[in-house]
């Protein structure tokens, strides 16, 4: 499959994680004078976000990723995305971060399947680019981190066939296989069906450079066209307005992958799916299955260098809680399926060269032999290393 | 003239449910109708360790006849069955290579891989496009647009690697063999990439280029070969008629709303099934009048696969009158 999916699966999710993470905070914010000491001020907001985003365009992370490479498990994925939700002062427990994760992926998951072409996905990771630089628009050092970004998006995609963007998206919609977890918002919007599965219209506009379907054109050996005939079916399309822009500014006129969420529309996800679908899922969790090597030493390259804040003097830093309530994030916690469990690893790369030093030791002292059935305890070996760090 | 059969309307009946769902694939659906017996599907399933095949079993209930579990790089991507005088395989393809097998999935009969570079590239290594060939070859198309030709014995495990055809320069999407008649100086198999070129040849002891018909960017993603007509469905929606002796077009049809993924040709009746993202299934009645040279093509019949992105569409039976579609995140055929 595509070996360049990773930048634009990575962006597009963490774009969505800062939609919600934007939104819960705003909703929990308090004005300034009035906040007590754990209460969020808007200051904090800005401070939350400036932090994660600064880390998350930071130069070698970003190189890091545009690395030609396969995708990782959803399992290394979500190592990163709680390692950056963390990059700051706010803090989020395992069943906030669950809630979370599953919101970010089932929303790109939609983008991905309603993208018109396969190239309209750089569109939707524009949009989602955009929205992040209005974030920090006071910020003009981060603002050119993002831009840098958007550079080499542009230089690395803009000039794929419609072939390798379709291959792209083969590979991202193989990642979000089988994930059926239903969210209220697309629920209520009526684009997501209560056994969880996305609403695919069979009406609007066409792709650009697809004609609406109906006519069909007959030609003689000439190369003369000699007949038209049409014919009719349930779908109700019409043309396109026009093309959306992959510059670094323009009008995108695609609408996925903008902010969908307002202060004033709650977030909540519902973490079920049919049996069916739990059966397929229970089989990659279950069955113990370490990260493999490579994905070992992909997070350890890019967790390396993750700016990890960690709270000044004795503060625990500000919590955040995804559900309305302590109780129903308590409750949420108890009850999420097994089978849903991200089983996330531990990993403590730290910012520290002395700590990072002795986590390259410990990969290479490993990168000896092929990995075969037996490396599976190395595999563990290592996370056991690791976790105590 | 230009006679059409009489239009027998289709509907849903049964599904056949999968132990896993099926992935977003070009063509992902293969049939194998022994004569006299219920056929048997296939597909590339997504995301775990083991595919599966559905075979009906006496009672119309689904029976699954399990690949072994293979890692990662090696899960298959596209399955098909090839039909030879002489037997059936099973050929798999994927990230490593090309896997193949008796028809049933029990033996595995052979194995190519594919060179991968140590390091991903920025150009993926991966095999896609299947078909039978001169009743002895089958050829398997490669994302560096090489068409690999292997010659295989009437039995045994003695395949070979025949030839390598080197006249794509994009990843090979699909490959079809003449289902009917060729014609003198047609060709009898065609290949087609990502940028829409196809390529016609004549098969045998050593492959010849008949012709080529230069694609205009837009990704032919399936094609087939009926009595020197081309059938191709393109990214853009549209099925394309060709002539495949002169390369000239014969017909354009505004078919789909979306990227078409599967094309397949009842080669009795000539009909055509057409399967694409936008959830629709459409079948058209092709036809040539052998005093005129015209070539038609008819809309009969369209099905919406509600809320799916069809990716597999296949006729069951040679006449056409029964077909089987499986879409992504389905984990079931649906047979009408």
């Amino acid at each position: 499959m595509s070996t360049r999916t990773l930048p634009l699966l990575f962006l597009n999710l963490g774009g969505e994680m800062l939609y919600i993470l934007d939104q819960r905070l705003r909703a929990q914010s308090i004005p300034g004078e009035k906040a007590r000491k754990d209460e969020w001020t808007d200051v904090d907001r800005k401070r939350v976000m400036n932090d994660i985003i600064s880390a998350m365009f930071k130069k070698n992370f970003m190189e890091e990723l545009f690395k030609p490479q396969d995708l990782y498990s959803k399992k290394a994925l979500r190592t990163v995305y709680d390692r950056l939700a963390h990059t700051s002062i706010m803090r989020l427990n395992q069943a906030s971060m669950d809630k979370l994760y599953d919101l970010m992926t089932m929303a790109f998951k939609y983008q991905v399947l309603l993208c018109p072409r396969p190239r309209d996905i750089l569109l939707v990771t524009f949009n989602h680019l955009d929205a992040i630089k209005d974030f920090i628009s006071d910020s003009p050092g981060i603002l050119n981190q993002v831009d840098e970004t958007f550079r080499q998006l542009i230089e690395t995609y803009n000039c794929l066939s419609d072939g390798e963007f379709q291959l792209i998206r083969q590979t991202l919609l193989i990642f979000f296989q089988d994930m059926h977890i239903r969210v209220s918002i697309f629920l209520k919007d009526k684009v997501q069906n209560s056994n969880g599965r996305f609403v695919l219209p069979i009406s609007g506009p066409v792709p650009w450079g697809t004609e609406v379907p109906g006519l069909i054109r007959i030609f003689n050996h000439k190369g003369v066209e000699v007949k038209r005939a049409e014919f009719t079916t349930a779908g109700n399309y019409v043309t396109p307005q026009r093309e959306g822009s992959f510059e670094l500014y323009g009008d995108r006129v695609l609408k996925l992958g903008t902010n969908m969420y307002s202060v004033t529309r709650p977030v909540e996800t519902h973490v079920s799916g049919s049996s069916k679908n739990l059966a397929s899922q229970a089989k990659e969790n279950i069955v113990p299955n370490p990260l493999a090597k490579e994905e070992l030493n992909f997070l350890a390259r890019l967790l390396g260098g993750l700016d990890i804040q960690k709270p000044a003097g004795g503060e625990t830093g500000f919590r955040l809680n995804l559900f309305t309530t302590d109780e129903e994030e308590e409750h949420a916690a108890q009850t999420r399926p097994e089978e849903l469990s991200y089983k996330v690893i531990n990993i403590e790369a730290t910012q520290e060269p002395g700590r990072r030093a002795e986590l390259s030791r410990i990969l290479g002292e490993l990168e000896v032999a092929e990995p075969r059935p037996g490396s599976a305890e190395k595999g563990e070996d290592l996370l056991a290393l690791m976790d105590g760090l | 003239p230009l006679g059409v059969p009489p239009l027998r309307p289709y509907r849903r009946e049964r599904s056949l449910a999968l132990r896993s769902s099926s992935s977003a694939l070009y063509n992902n659906l293969a049939v194998l109708c022994p004569p006299a017996r219920r056929p048997a599907f296939g597909g590339g399933l997504g995301g775990l360790q083991q595919e599966g095949f559905g075979a009906p079993a006496p009672g119309g209930s689904c029976g699954v006849l399990p690949v072994p579990p293979a890692p990662a790089p090696l899960r298959p991507s596209q399955a098909a069955w090839c039909e030879l005088p002489s037997r059936v395989l099973l050929v798999l393809t994927s990230q490593r290579g090309v896997q193949m097998y008796e028809s049933d999935g029990s033996t595995m009969v052979f194995w190519h891989a594919l060179h991968v570079p140590e390091h991903p590239a920025a150009h993926p290594v991966f095999a896609r496009g299947i078909a039978a060939a001169g009743g002895r070859f089958i050829c398997v198309g490669t994302s560096s647009g090489a068409v690999l030709v292997f010659d295989i014995p009437p039995k045994g495990t003695n395949v070979t690697l025949s030839e390598i055809l080197e006249q794509h320069r994009d990843p090979i999407t699909d490959i079809a063999a003449e289902q009917g008649q060729a014609l003198d100086g047609a060709g009898d198999l065609v290949t087609a990439d990502d940028s829409g070129t196809l390529c016609l040849w004549s098969t045998g002891e050593e492959f010849t280029l008949l012709g080529k018909i230069p694609g205009s960017g837009c990704t032919c993603s399936s094609v087939r070969l009926w009595n020197g007509i081309v059938a191709a469905g393109y990214g853009n929606g549209q099925i394309r008629l060709w002539e495949a002796g002169s390369g000239r077009i014969r017909a354009q049809v505004s078919a789909h709303a979306r990227w078409i993924y599967a094309l397949d040709l009842a080669p009795l009746t000539g009909k055509l099934l057409s399967g694409a993202e936008d959830s629709f299934v459409h079948v058209w009645q092709l036809s040539k009048d052998p005093d005129t040279d015209g070539i038609e093509i008819q809309h009969c019949h369209a099905e919406c696969v509600t809320d799916t992105q069809v990716c597999g569409a296949r006729f069951c039976d040679p006449a056409g009158d029964t077909f089987a579609v499986t879409g992504y995140d389905l984990s079931e055929i649906i047979c009408y």
